[in-house]
């Protein structure tokens, strides 16, 4: 006695959330039926291994219909064939959609094309996450990219619209986006130690700060490329290391505000026109798509590795940095709109200085007054 | 008289991509109604396209109106080439034809394509105008009322049940035309599923044409089928019960305007002054100001009685003669018709009298004998025969009427076997017959009726029983002779007293068969079926007797037939009868005494046995109250086998062959063990694995014992199929197979489910065919319920704590009164509720009966009424929360906050007559739609399995996309009556054909409801009272 055909059509499509995992890790039937029977289901009710078996080949199957409709999820709210209670569709589309930490660290930046695709071999064997998981997520990371690419107005908005993703999971997603179109390189093992949460919070700044969408939300662009212009005027913020007068007034207006508030005062006082070019250079060198995309890298080595090595602590470096970009709009003769560039760039630095994500939102609650007097530089340049 | 018939073509999403090269298609549709097509602009461009269409206008006649579907093809424009379909759509308008159902079918209809499925969907709008019919349309029967709900629905009431009315028509099968070789399979499913859609909307409007001529409005529990006879054609035949309906205002109760009617009916109520506790009134016509196409040629007045009064007469003593002259009021009620038979499984109280037991009859066929295929003749003859037959059955079991009445087939080849079951019952002829019935036997009837144990009592003379049997007597009201087991294909009684609760049971059975030719196969297969049926019923037995229980309700048992092997399945619902006297236990006797290993394998087997039987009564809570022998009054008899199936085999040559399968003298309960095969029988018996617990099932509309449900439901459909290995099949490995097939399937519900607990399973239809040598197909549709646990522990109760709950039932249907009494001034009301409130209403607020009885005058009676209505109304409140009565409806509202979904509107589908914690409040129309997929990419479609799947979906959600356009949001008695799956793996082929039919309904929640009605009352008080003031 064989089974030919098997099948359970419920009038309200029936979502078993635990099968409904195990199909999105792309476990075979035949694993995650192994997986249910470890987990202890058949004492609990008593089942057999048949019933069980038939039970997940059924949820697959009605999975594998749905997907269709979840690669666009809007038709999922709209199409007649599955009944589904708006609760258990939210479900559907945002546990779809949700991805691995493991997994967006190791394609972040990179470009969704189809070379990437075939180093998923790879990326699954290290992270141990199944092939067809890798996929999904990459599909889907693409697909979203594919989607908003050309579109106008907020990346998040956008993605959210028609992705009907949790504000959260579309903020993670127009980082995902914004990333993969500026091709930002974080794969580098001194970027290992960065959290996917570190670079979206980047991400978040970098699309509030530096995108046409940021200069001029009436503009027809989007969020997704970097202001050229900006980067541009970047450039001008070599005068600040380039003329030793200046450098010097910056140098001791900072540490006359810092004095006895830093725990590693003296080493800043010896560093501080190193860590000033650092900076400096690495903003204007910002013109160039290879040097946008090293952006990262190039931070780390010439700001978080040289204060790392002096032991400052994180609270320290908050300070300085503050500071730092608070004394250049008291020096004479500056132009007020390199202020605001440099501010942006010490809220990039602040999560890449420290291992707690924690920090990065602390941070983010002095940012509000800041963007402000940042836009308003802007108007005025 | 013409109609005409108004389309409109709103817009279209999500369809396919057509252009390849544009990633985009450029859609147009045409819309076609019998020979009349229109076409819509092509909208370039676009899978969304936006016609705005005019309105395409068809002037037709009604009797097309009835027999075509609306057509609606999406196409693709292409330049150079053919234009390509992108699907269809049909659209039954039959729902616009009568006057209280839809007036406009407006929605999204998903686009099908017997080869693709569904490729997205179309926004349409129809509407019907109708000129006002004034000649007596003659072949078309518009404003008939159809309905699949084998009860009386909800929001009406029955004037008069007539009876039955079947048809049939017969056509060519398109799939065996010879064009059929030239053509694509898309063009011939579609030529087939438009024969069919034809077929069955001519089928209806005969069948209305009949109701006309019996002068009803309604057929109820319309059951159409279909058989594909291969060569010799395609049958559509449908069968039904005639009804005369009349709409229930009270559903309108929270519309609070009067209805329109009241006006006019002002003077039509002829008031005769009460004499001793009964009365009189004059019924007003159906539905007047309204359905003004219908009724105009046509109003039924029907005195009725009412009764207030307390007769004390004597039931038991008057029994007899009382008996013969009930039979002799009934039979000629029923004589005028041809055939007594009634497809309705629940009834308005009063109607069942006495239930005698099933009837069936079976006849095998062939189907290259037929001499004029194309004509319906030689298969009217047929069912006739069979027909004709389960009326004999029915009057040798003293019985002149057949409820619960079904019919199907079974083809394989040329072979066909038709069979028909039923209830012999004897019927209260008030309900039958237009005419007064004589005052002093109602009244009598009223007292047998009033004791709720009535339909058990045997309708047959004690003297001369048609088969050997041992009665008791009435372990309820002590005064009536009852059988000890008692099998019926109707639902349980509502006012049936049942002790614990009931469960499925099924007997299954399989027997090899030879392959043969015509003649030889036909013999081969009517000499089978005798032996199939004793032991399907053997199986029954023994398994009602396993439970502890001594009645089977819903009872169905279908037969297919097959190249090499016959099946039985036989579904029914258990219960404990607390009228029947309690079942004995099963002994096991050996064939082979002074073996002494062989007679403790026996005692071990018996004590296995009757531990089961233990454990069935604790879980179905069965324990009957003691009864002491002495009250019983005679004697309990052993235990022996009473109920009989009576039935026939009748050849082609029409032999008639009698079984009698009360087996003799011989005790039934004593199984013997001679053989392996008796073994087997036994160890099949105890195979049957409860469900787990907080599961239950039955295969009737409600669970016995259980009335507290709350209002989750979900409705499945579960197909499995297996092969078989044709190594040496022998029966016995073929019984096991089939055994663990139902068996696995069933525990693959359970815990598919097991989020619902507790929960029962409703109204658990199986279905078996073999579609080919070694596959066996099982087809399961059922609706889980969820109940509340808290009050489940409380269902043992008492009759007496049963009838305060029946009444404080009554007292909540007491709500809608007060608007009948100041809508309709009190003239036309269903008068057994009318006393049944009266009564309830009484005992509840504390009026003496004699205060009833002395109430001398009409308008007396309304002040009384008034009265009571507002301590009513106002103890209601309380009771509402103490009591969730089952059957009217009513039910304890724990629904989860509802759904609000933006877009898709939720539509829920039941087997079902009800759907619980609501109350429905609109019937749309009949559902009745047949599909045909096709595939020739099976392995890509995810195997059969997938396509299946995939179709089973699309059907419903057409299903629903139809209820939702007809503004409807369920369908209630919805049934698949057909899945019939083909495969050819070889070629990578699949074919399936799918039928379903419901009632699409509107309901309203009860939570809803209560907020209304918690306001109505008071307000109707007033106005009534102050009427009643005016009036004195």
């Amino acid at each position: 006695m064989t089974s030919e055909l098997d099948i359970f059509v419920g009038n309200t499509t029936l979502i078993d959330e635990d099968v409904y995992r195990l199909w999105l890790d792309g476990y075979s039937v035949t694993d995650a039926v192994a997986l249910r029977v470890r987990s202890g289901i058949l004492e609990q009710t008593g089942a057999t291994a048949a019933v069980l078996q038939s039970d997940t080949m059924d949820h697959y199957r009605t999975f594998h219909m749905l997907e269709r409709l979840l690669h666009a999820p809007p038709k999922l709210l709209h199409q007649l064939i599955f009944q589904i209670p708006p609760s258990r569709q939210a479900l559907l589309i945002e546990r779809y959609y949700a991805f691995d930490e493991a997994f967006v660290r190791e394609v972040l930046g990179k470009k969704l094309s189809k070379g990437t695709k075939k180093d998923l071999d790879d990326i699954s064997t290290k992270t141990g996450i199944t092939l067809k998981s890798c996929r999904r997520q990459f599909d889907n990371f693409k697909r979203v990219f594919k989607v908003v690419e050309e579109m106008r107005g907020s990346l998040v908005d956008n993605i959210q619209q028609h992705f009907l993703l949790s504000d959260r999971l579309a903020r993670d997603y127009a980082a995902i986006v914004f990333f993969a179109n500026n091709r930002f390189e974080t794969g580098k093992k001194k970027l290992q130690y960065l959290s996917f949460g570190d670079f979206a919070f980047c991400a978040e700044l970098m699309i509030q700060n530096w995108t046409l969408g940021a200069v001029d939300s009436q503009m027809d662009d989007m969020d997704m490329d970097l202001d050229k212009e900006f980067l541009q005027d970047l450039k001008e913020l070599k005068v600040l290391v380039a003329d030793k007068d200046l450098l010097d007034l910056h140098k001791s207006l900072v540490c006359t505000a810092l004095r006895g508030k830093l725990g590693v005062f003296s080493e800043m006082e010896a560093n501080f026109k190193n860590l000033s070019r650092g900076l400096v250079n690495v903003a204007a060198k910002l013109t160039h798509n290879k040097d946008v995309r090293d952006l990262f890298v190039d931070l780390v080595e010439k700001f978080v590795e040289p204060c790392r090595s002096d032991h400052w602590p994180l609270s320290d470096v908050r300070f300085f940095l503050n500071q730092y970009s608070a004394s250049v709009h008291s020096l004479d003769g500056f132009r007020l709109e390199c202020g605001g560039t440099i501010w942006a760039h010490c809220n990039l630095h602040l999560p890449g200085s420290s291992n707690s994500p924690a920090s990065a939102f602390q941070v983010a609650g002095t940012t509000s007054v800041h963007h402000h007097a940042q836009q308003f530089f802007l108007y005025f340049q | 008289m013409p109609g005409k018939l108004k389309v409109k073509i709103v817009a279209g999403r999500h369809l396919p991509v057509m252009d390849r090269a544009s990633d985009l298609t450029d859609a147009f549709v045409e819309v076609k109604f019998g020979n009349t097509t229109f076409k819509t602009d092509v909208y370039l461009k676009s899978l969304n396209p936006q016609w705005n269409s005019e309105w395409f206008k068809f002037e037709v006649d009604d009797e097309d109106l009835q027999d075509e579907p609306l057509q609606i093809t999406v196409l693709d424009h292409d330049t150079y080439s053919a234009n390509d379909a992108i699907g269809k759509v049909y659209i039954d308008i039959d729902p616009l034809l009568y006057s209280e159902a839809a007036t406009v079918i407006s929605g999204w209809f998903p686009i099908y394509d017997t080869i693709h499925g569904i490729r997205g969907e179309i926004n349409v709008v129809v509407k019907v105008d109708l000129f006002n019919d004034l000649n007596r349309f003659r072949q078309s029967s518009c404003g008939v009322k159809f309905f699949c709900t084998t009860s009386i629905p909800k929001c009406y009431r029955a004037v008069i049940i007539h009876g039955f009315v079947e048809e049939l028509v017969v056509n060519e099968d398109p799939e065996y035309q010879w064009i059929d070789r030239i053509r694509t399979p898309r063009a011939s499913n579609e030529a087939r599923q438009r024969l069919i859609s034809l077929m069955s909307g001519e089928l209806q409007r005969k069948i209305g044409l009949k109701v006309l001529e019996m002068r009803g409005n309604a057929v109820v529990g319309y059951l159409q089928c279909f058989d594909l006879e291969g060569e010799s054609g395609l049958v559509v035949r449908a069968i039904g019960t005639a009804c005369t309906l009349d709409k229930l205002s009270s559903p309108a109760a929270f519309l609070p305007a009067c209805n329109s009617p009241s006006k006019e009916m002002k003077e039509s109520p002829l008031v005769h002054p009460p004499s001793h506790g009964c009365r009189s009134t004059h019924n007003s016509p159906i539905h007047t100001a309204t359905g003004s196409r219908l009724t105009q040629n046509f109003s039924v007045s029907v005195p009725t009685l009412i009764y207030t009064g307390m007769g004390s007469g004597s039931a038991g003593k008057e029994g007899g003669p009382f008996k013969a002259l009930l039979r002799q009021q009934t039979q000629s009620a029923l004589e005028q018709r041809e055939f007594p038979f009634f497809t309705l499984t629940a009834f308005p109280p009063g109607f069942l009298v006495h239930v005698g037991g099933v009837v069936s009859a079976r006849s095998v066929k062939l189907l290259d004998r037929i001499h004029n295929p194309d004509e319906p003749e030689t298969r009217d003859a047929w069912w006739a025969e069979i027909r004709q037959e389960i009326k004999s059955h029915a009057k040798a079991l003293g019985c002149h009427a057949v409820v619960g009445y079904s019919e199907s087939t079974s083809i394989c080849e040329e072979v066909c076997i038709l069979s028909a079951s039923g209830t012999a019952a004897v019927l209260n002829p008030r309900f039958l017959q237009d005419g007064t019935v004589e005052g002093c036997l109602e009244q009598r009837l009223e007292e047998n009726l009033s004791t709720r144990c009535g339909f058990c009592h045997i309708p047959y003379d004690e003297l001369n029983m048609p088969f050997p049997a041992h009665l008791t007597y009435c372990y309820n009201c002590r005064k009536q002779k009852v059988p000890d087991v008692l099998f019926t294909t109707i639902d349980l009684p509502t006012d049936a007293t049942v002790i614990g609760k009931g469960c499925l049971i099924q007997a299954r059975l399989c027997r090899l068969k030879k392959k043969a030719q015509a003649e030889a196969n036909a013999t081969a297969i009517s000499n089978l079926l005798p032996f199939m049926e004793y032991e399907v019923h053997t199986q029954l037995m023994n398994k009602l007797k396993l439970k502890g229980m001594n009645a089977l309700f819903g009872l169905r048992i279908q037969i297919t037939v097959g190249e090499n092997m016959l099946m039985g399945l036989a579904s029914a619902t258990g219960v404990y009868l607390a009228a029947l006297p309690t079942p004995g236990g099963i002994q096991i006797a050996g064939k082979t005494p002074n073996d002494g290993s062989y007679e403790q394998h026996i005692s071990h087997m018996q004590k296995k046995i009757n531990d089961t039987i233990a454990k069935n009564k604790e879980l179905y809570e069965i324990n009957p109250p003691e009864i002491s022998e002495e009250i019983i009054g005679s004697p309990i008899p052993e235990p022996r086998q009473r109920s009989r199936l009576l039935r026939s085999q009748s050849e082609s040559s029409d032999e008639v062959t009698e079984l009698d399968l009360s087996h003799g003298k011989k005790d039934a309960f004593v199984l013997e063990i001679d053989d392996t095969d008796a073994m087997e029988d036994v160890h099949s018996l105890l195979t049957d694995v409860p469900p787990p617990s907080g599961f239950y099932s039955c295969n009737t509309e409600i669970m016995p014992g259980i009335n507290n449900w709350t209002s989750e439901i979900q409705m499945f459909t579960s197909v499995r199929v297996i092969r078989l290995s044709s190594l040496n099949l022998t029966n016995q490995a073929l019984n096991k197979n089939f055994n663990d097939l139902c068996e696995n399937l069933l525990k693959s519900l359970y815990f598919k489910l097991r989020s619902m607990i507790p929960c029962c399973l409703c109204h658990v239809n199986f279905t078996v065919s073999l579609p080919e040598d070694e596959l066996i197909q099982v087809t399961v549709t059922a609706v889980a319920i969820t109940f509340d646990k808290n009050q489940a522990l409380q269902t043992t109760k008492t009759p007496v704590e049963k009838s305060l709950q029946r009444a404080s039932t009554d007292n909540e249907e007491l709500l809608q009164f007060p608007l009948e009494l100041c809508s309709d001034s009190l003239h036309s009301h269903p008068f057994p509720p009318v006393k049944e409130h009266l009564e309830s209403a009484s005992s509840n607020s504390g009026i003496p009966a004699a205060q009833r009885d002395r109430c001398s005058s009409w308008i007396e009676l309304i002040k009384l009424k008034a009265q009571t209505i507002r301590r009513g109304s106002i103890k209601t409140t309380v009771t509402v929360e103490k009591a969730s009565p089952v059957g009217d409806g009513n039910f304890r509202n724990r629904s989860a906050p509802p759904c609000a979904n933006s877009t898709v509107g939720v539509v829920k589908m039941t087997p079902l007559s009800f759907i619980p914690g609501a109350k429905i409040t609109k019937y749309l129309g009949i559902i009745n739609m047949f599909f045909i997929r096709e595939t020739t990419s099976l392995r890509e479609e995810g195997g059969v399995s997938g396509f299946l799947h995939a179709f089973i979906a699309e059907v419903f959600a057409m299903v629903r996309a139809h209820v939702a356009a007809l503004g409807g949001n369920a369908v209630v008695s919805y049934i698949m009556k057909q899945c019939v799956f083909m495969e050819n793996p070889n070629k990578n082929q699949a074919q399936c054909l799918i039928n379903v039919s419901g009632d699409a309904v509107v309901f309203v929640r009860e939570s809803d409801l209560e907020v209304v009605s918690s306001q109505q009352p008071t307000t109707n008080c007033q106005s009534s009272c102050t009427e009643g003031e005016v009036t004195t």
